[in-house]
């Protein structure tokens, strides 16, 4: 029961923080010089004044700011993200259409870092002065530093041109034809390299962390004692000390959720991924304050969602997390 | 003898050569055209949505009454013929009786009647149909404009993107300003043109199929056209190089330009931007300040070096341009220039009353609206520092941040870029008319004002006769580059890239804002 009401209030209390979220970022857009009148007018290579007018009317954006703040809010209230002013298209339609793009590419990258960086700082703890940590350090901070867009047009040159072994752009070649694994390869042969691009940032993370935490589990008791009792190597590395050291890898890559937006959206903008990153970027560029709005709400959903799916899994591995005690 | 033998031999090679140009001139069905936009498509309606983005497209969609050849001489397209009346205040179209939708519907003169309402009510140049008073439609395939007064700039507004004529069937269901807004604008568009829509995905592609009702009778050659959008210019670099993308128009970034240059199977070519017109200028604030005197405008021009922006910036890709019109337009008269000249600058300087004091005359801001042009205002900067003007640049966080700024008239020097749209009374007279003063980004923005330049485009708006129309333009460009509201430096370099596969690209006046009805695939 107790448990129940304190989700309850957690529930309560995101909302709250969202509708708060919301309102601020509607009083900031609105207090940038100019709107999405202009950004129109700027793709129809500029619009008489009375046309301008006409639409600024249209679109409600002559209304005083309170007035246009509350009947957005209003709507919110009851579910409806409203209407995208530079698409002509409903807000949530627009994004439902980009979502599934996004998450399969951040989930792919966030799934393969982990996997990945956590080997190889496994790796590099066991032996940390010999060459392969040496090489994983390098490489962590080679991943880290480079700026995205740079790394994924230096992977666009090398295996795009060069090498021609990836396609450039998009997620899909839509003059395949054939059934679901044609277009499931097709898809897969899309993601590499945007999935490496995004992936090297968090698996750097996850290496260095997975390293750092393993070497201090490495050097604790209770493995000095599973040594001692005469368990192999590998038993103690993978069965004992493993487990322990995943937590704050697993919570690092629980934070790493809100990356959905802010780290996707140079990735896709550099590989024309069609996702929500682009469509965050295009919509704060363009001034569509609902859709920009309606991003940040559907990003805050997945950042709940995330946030739920890691304390499961830190249950899973630790059983310590959520118990009484 | 010899000479009978030389003239057959020189017959026969004619002959040869003439049968190798015809067959590779035979234009092949079928195939699927990848082609780029380079962002995302707002609303694929063109008769209320103008842009070069939705031009493409728009024009495979929608037919309009006119095309235009390279000569910039209009053709029948859905007008089989048109008559202008004496007094110039009739136009008649005869339409083309086959013409369908691409629901089956017929297109008659109804639709031409209901498409003027809705561009007059939506599209963003009203000055296109604005003598336009009413459309008459005697019977199905007659359409009769009837004006106000005469407008010559009418046959190019005819033609491209500007008149798409939309079903009104489909998009009279609701007000005509609220076309802009139907829902069928991006999803199940109907119109007249050679391709239909197929899907339309938001910031990933438009995929189009062959409309096979299509009124001219064995066109279009192609089965498909994908359009992607990749909005990063250096992916779509490498998808020209590797052979993904087979077409793209409005390339505009020098070091990428000259890169796919070298690219063997690659066509790189500034031809098709005449209509659409795009140039770069520094505008200058004639309303307050140091640069209300013309001197000083005259000064910075002397100072400024156009060619170190054709050379260094634009890396020999753009064209010299020194009046408000495109040097591609029938209409461009070409101007004296101003040459580098410091002395010159600084003389004029000193007689508008600038004296250099403590090292600097004066103190001017440059703005600049999208980061792409960011060099040329630094080299603004640097060149006025050498006749002592002291100039800070002013960025802006984003479009619609400096379109206030401009629309306001709160700047004293911005580097621009606008627009021709055809005809000099669509998007030349905006820049210098002086009732179109601060209405908005790209109207006279400067605050000129010229009684003599006034009268000029007023008569040329009305003028019938294309020499006379020549002529008062051109005395219209030398008022503009003696003035100088703005300093005219060079035409943007748009350039449309295109590989060996591609027979018969849109090269025409309109670019790729044109049905693409005779483009086809080699192989």
């Amino acid at each position: 029961m107790a448990t129940l009401q304190s989700l309850l209030m957690r529930i309560v209390y995101a909302v709250i923080l969202l509708m708060a979220v919301l309102v601020l970022n509607f009083s900031m857009m609105h207090l940038a010089p100019g709107d999405v009148a202009d950004t129109i007018s700027q793709s129809m290579g500029g619009a008489d004044q009375e046309i301008l007018d006409q639409i600024r009317a249209d679109y409600g954006l002559d209304q005083p700011f309170l007035v246009q703040l509350g009947s957005y809010m209003g709507k919110v209230l009851r579910f409806d993200l409203g209407y995208s002013f530079f698409y002509n298209t409903p807000v949530t339609q627009l994004i439902l259409q980009r979502l599934p793009a996004t998450l399969l590419l951040v989930f792919t990258a966030q799934i393969l870092a982990l996997f990945i960086g956590v080997i190889l700082g496994v790796i590099s703890a066991r032996k940390p002065n010999g060459i392969a940590s040496h090489f994983v350090t390098i490489l962590a901070l080679f991943g880290y530093s480079a700026p995205v867009f740079w790394t994924g047009i230096l992977l666009l040159i090398g295996f795009s041109l060069n090498i021609q072994l990836f396609p450039v752009a998009g997620m899909r070649d839509v003059t395949i034809e054939g059934g679901f694994w044609v277009h499931f390869v097709d898809i897969v042969r899309h993601l590499v390299l945007p999935v490496i691009t995004l992936g090297s940032i968090f698996l750097a993370l996850y290496s260095r962390l997975a390293r750092a935490t393993m070497m201090e589990v490495l050097g604790s008791d209770y493995v000095r004692t599973a040594k001692a009792k005469g368990l192999s190597e590998r038993e103690v590395v993978y069965k004992h000390a493993l487990k322990n050291s995943l937590s704050p890898v697993i919570t690092l890559a629980g934070l790493q959720f809100s990356a959905v937006i802010s780290g996707a959206v140079l990735v896709e903008a550099v590989f024309s991924w069609p996702g929500l990153g682009t469509l965050a970027f295009q919509s704060i560029i363009a001034r569509d304050t609902p859709t920009i709005l309606g991003i940040l709400f559907f990003s805050a959903l997945v950042v709940i969602i995330g946030n739920l799916l890691t304390d499961i899994a830190l249950r899973f591995v630790d059983p310590r997390v959520g118990g009484k005690g | 003898m010899n000479k009978f033998v030389k003239g057959l031999a020189m017959a026969t090679a004619l002959t040869a050569s003439f049968a190798t140009l015809t067959k590779a001139e035979e234009p092949k069905m079928g195939g699927t055209l990848i082609t780029v936009l380079g962002s995302n498509v707002r609303n694929l309606n063109s008769a209320v949505q103008s842009g070069i983005v939705t031009g493409f497209p728009g024009a495979q969609l929608f037919a309009s009454p006119l095309r235009y050849d390279e000569n910039w001489e209009p053709q029948p397209y859905l007008a089989e013929t048109w008559e202008v009346s004496e007094d110039g205040l009739t136009v008649t179209l005869n339409l083309v009786k086959n013409a369908k939708f691409h629901d089956g519907m017929p297109l008659t003169s109804e639709d031409v009647a209901f498409s003027v309402e809705v561009i007059k009510a939506n599209h963003p140049f009203k000055s296109m149909f604005a003598p336009v008073e009413s459309v008459s439609t005697p019977d199905a395939h007659t359409a009769i404009l009837n004006l106000s007064r005469p407008h010559p700039a009418l046959m190019l507004a005819m033609s491209g993107q500007l008149m798409s004529i939309i079903p009104k069937h489909i998009y009279g269901d609701g007000e005509i300003k609220d076309v802009k807004t139907h829902a069928r604008n991006n999803e199940n568009v109907v119109g007249s043109g050679p391709f239909k829509l197929t899907e339309f995905k938001n910031g990933e592609h438009v995929i189009l199929e062959r409309f096979d009702d299509f009124f001219i009778e064995g066109r279009p050659y192609l089965d498909k056209i994908v359009m992607r959008i990749i909005t990063d210019p250096a992916a779509r670099a490498i998808a020209y190089e590797n052979g993904e993308i087979h077409m793209g128009a409005f390339e505009s970034l020098p070091r990428i330009i000259n890169r796919l240059k070298k690219v063997d199977s690659l066509t790189v070519t500034s031809d098709g931007y005449g209509a659409i017109g795009p140039v770069d200028w520094l505008a200058m604030n004639t309303t307050k300040g140091p640069l209300a005197d013309v001197r000083v405008r005259k000064a910075i021009a002397y100072a400024v070096d156009k060619n170190f922006i054709h050379k260094a910036l634009m890396q020999g890709t753009a064209s010299d341009s020194t009046s408000g019109i495109h040097p591609d337009s029938p209409f461009y008269a070409a101007q004296e220039g101003y040459d580098v000249d410091l002395e010159k600058s600084a003389a004029l300087l000193d007689e508008a009353g600038f004296p250099v004091k403590d090292g600097t005359r004066m103190s001017l801001t440059i703005d600049f609206g999208w980061p792409g042009v960011k060099p040329q205002v630094e080299y603004v900067k640097a060149a006025l520092k050498k006749v002592n003007i002291d100039v800070q640049v002013r960025a802006s966080a984003d479009f619609p941040t400096w379109a206030k700024k401009m629309g306001t008239m709160d700047f004293d020097m911005s580097w621009d870029t606008v627009f021709n749209w055809g005809d000099p009374v669509i998007g030349v007279h905006r820049t210098y008319d002086s009732t179109n003063i601060a209405k908005g980004v790209w109207s006279n923005t400067q605050g000129y004002s010229n009684a003599r330049a006034d009268e000029l485009m007023a008569m040329a708006a009305v003028e019938t006769d294309p020499a006379k129309r020549k002529a008062l333009y051109g005395e219209f460009q030398q008022i503009i580059a003696d003035e100088l509201p703005v300093y005219h430096t060079n035409t943007v370099p748009y350039h449309t890239v295109y590989n060996d596969k591609v027979g018969n690209p849109p090269l025409g006046i309109w670019g790729s804002s044109t049905p693409i009805d005779m483009t086809y695939l080699k192989e």
